[in-house]
């Protein structure tokens, strides 16, 4: 069965991913180390630290000595995974992850849960609109955000096993289990979800399933939809936009500031091809506040409706 | 740690200045004031007390130095090429296109750089993580960091002092260059530090102070340090002369980041060698 014709039932956080596929990890490779700052318990990690804890350090609250302390294990040979919310991952500590991360291009990952609005009754200080932005301009970072609990847990596997620096987010909240157990993931390539002739649709995090549900009306109505997940946002998979060009119309779908993020990396390739209209659908540039999820999505247009209507607004 | 005697080093610390003023004067651009201040006990460092191998730079099983104030790096470079791990005549090429030698140390350009630093308040960290592999990984090597005072106003320093001590890394050594001046002018008037080995005592290091122009006092503290592996990190205050040993750059806040022309080069250079001998 094709993933369209699927009915999304099961719902898991992405962050629930990491913790149990670090776990994993940990134990198949000692080098494989988790750097805490003091938020375990939200970040899934407690596993990690009850099975594997020489493989661990919890540095407190201080986030910008977990980025560097990482890169000087890194030096050593270790694989150090950095956990905690992508608010204080990309921006606390952004210039310690510059600086002695990216510009000696070490292998330390940066895993953050509370990827986007998924905070979202902590409020705008916890929502983390322009992080996968923030990275995606430092050189040698890879930024990835997976759909779901299954692709998130091959993503991580990946960028433990690739060298260099990535960012991986997760999510908070609970979202739709979207891909089969072994589905296989690559990063830097996009994931074909659907092929279609009239629009085209390119989503990534937790806003795929929107995506998907979209698809699914649109379909209905005699529209035919291509539709991506983008999980990794750099390296960008340019061969796959450029794919959605011979369509011509794209629509862009994130959970995050639609400045810097999916939507300006492809508006980035589409404006180099010179052909193509790209609308994108995230974060209106500004900040959220304490609310249920799903309302701060609809505050920011990032719903199925929303999805639906522009593309029919760009088939006119 | 080998065998040399204090009044070779000395010699050594000698042709480190040198070398280093003539960087940064080919180049036109450096950091002196901080470079002088710190070169004895780099000195100590490089020629004495750290198990290194400069034929083997990335060897696994070396000390590490971690230069925390990176921008006082030409002393570093001219410790790695009088040691060997560069030949000694490309490190006039100091921030030079191309150059191995750059503004602030890049490990991935230069050999014999542990981590590239630059931005202050930082190396520190980077520091405590190494020293942590060593502990989990069961290895004997130390590793030895030399931050600035006026670094310390940086709370980076304190989060990676209190992992320091948390972790037990008595395989880490932090010393600070108390040269008592940063680029505005003194730092008791720009940020007071107040005591700086009191703020690491009371962070749980084993401290002293010394001073850092006294090579006798410094080959025994390193000596002191070498055996004391009882589960705390240690701190040495070095005071110290910004500029040290060239009269006109001496506790002047200005020769922190600027370039002797000639005349002052030629002076630099008579004075370093006739005078701290």
């Amino acid at each position: 069965m094709s993933i369209i014709e699927k009915t999304l039932t099961t719902k898991k956080a992405t962050r629930e991913a990491f913790g149990d596929e670090i776990v994993k990890l940990g134990k198949e490779n000692k080098d494989i180390y988790v750097i805490d700052v003091d938020i375990a318990k939200s970040c899934k990690t407690s596993n990690f630290i009850k099975q594997l804890p020489e493989q661990h350090i919890n540095v407190g609250i201080a986030e910008q000595n977990a980025a560097g302390l990482a890169a000087g294990l890194a030096t050593t040979g270790k694989i150090p995974f950095v956990s905690t919310y992508a608010v204080f991952g990309s921006l606390r500590m952004a210039e310690q992850i510059r600086q002695e991360v990216c510009y000696p291009n070490l292998n330390v990952k940066i895993a953050c849960s509370h990827g986007g609005l998924t905070p979202a009754n902590d409020g705008g200080s916890h929502q983390a609109i322009e992080d996968m932005g923030v990275l995606r301009s430092f050189p040698n970072m890879t930024v990835i955000m997976g759909a779901d609990y299954f692709s998130t847990r091959k993503l991580v596997e990946q960028a433990a096993k690739m060298y260099g620096p990535v960012y991986l987010r997760f999510t908070r909240d609970t979202i739709p289990v979207i891909y089969d157990e072994n589905e296989e993931f690559t990063i830097g390539k996009a994931k074909k979800i659907k092929e279609g002739q009239d629009i085209a649709i390119i989503a990534n995090g937790d806003t795929v399933h929107l995506a998907i549900e979209a698809t699914k009306e649109l379909e209905k109505e005699g529209i035919s939809v291509k539709l991506l997940d983008m999980h990794t946002i750099k390296p960008i998979d340019r061969e796959a936009i450029v794919e959605c060009l011979d369509i011509g119309r794209l629509i862009t779908v994130e959970d995050h500031n639609i400045l810097n993020g999916l939507g300006s990396a492809v508006c980035e390739v589409v404006a180099e091809e010179g052909k193509g209209k790209v609308s994108r659908i995230g974060v209106q540039d500004q900040f959220g506040q304490s609310a249920p999820y799903e309302k701060l999505m609809e505050l920011n247009g990032i719903t199925v409706s929303d999805i639906i209507k522009t593309a029919k607004e760009m088939l006119q | 740690m080998k065998n040399i005697s204090i009044e070779e080093l000395k010699d050594i610390a000698i042709e480190m200045r040198k070398t280093a003023i003539t960087m940064i004067h080919k180049a036109q651009s450096g950091h002196p004031g901080g470079s002088l201040s710190a070169a004895d006990l780099m000195t100590a460092l490089y020629f004495k007390e750290m198990n290194i191998d400069p034929n083997n730079p990335t060897w696994e099983d070396r000390d590490r130095f971690v230069l925390s104030k990176g921008h006082v790096c030409p002393i570093q470079y001219s410790a790695l090429a009088l040691k060997g791990y560069v030949p000694y005549d490309t490190i006039y090429t100091l921030r030079e296109y191309g150059s191995p030698f750059q503004g602030h140390p890049d490990m991935k350009k230069c050999p014999g750089i542990d981590i590239s630093t630059g931005s202050l308040g930082q190396g520190l960290s980077c520091g405590v993580g190494m020293a942590i592999a060593g502990k989990r990984d069961k290895k004997d090597y130390r590793v030895f960091s030399l931050v600035g005072d006026g670094e310390c106003q940086e709370g980076q320093i304190w989060e990676a002092a209190q992992t320091a001590v948390k972790y037990q890394l008595d395989n880490l050594v932090v010393f600070v260059d108390n040269n008592r001046l940063q680029i505005d002018g003194f730092c008791d008037e720009i940020m007071p530090l107040q005591d700086l080995e009191k703020k690491f005592e009371a962070f749980g290091f084993e401290t002293k102070r010394i001073n850092g122009h006294s090579m006798a006092e410094i080959i025994e503290t390193l000596d002191e340090i070498r055996v004391a592996q009882n589960g705390k990190p240690k701190c040495v205050v070095l005071d110290t002369v910004k500029g040290k040993g060239v009269s006109y750059m001496e506790d002047v806040a200005d020769w922190h980041g600027v370039a002797p022309n000639d005349e002052e080069y030629k002076q630099a250079i008579a004075e370093i060698v006739g005078g701290l001998k």
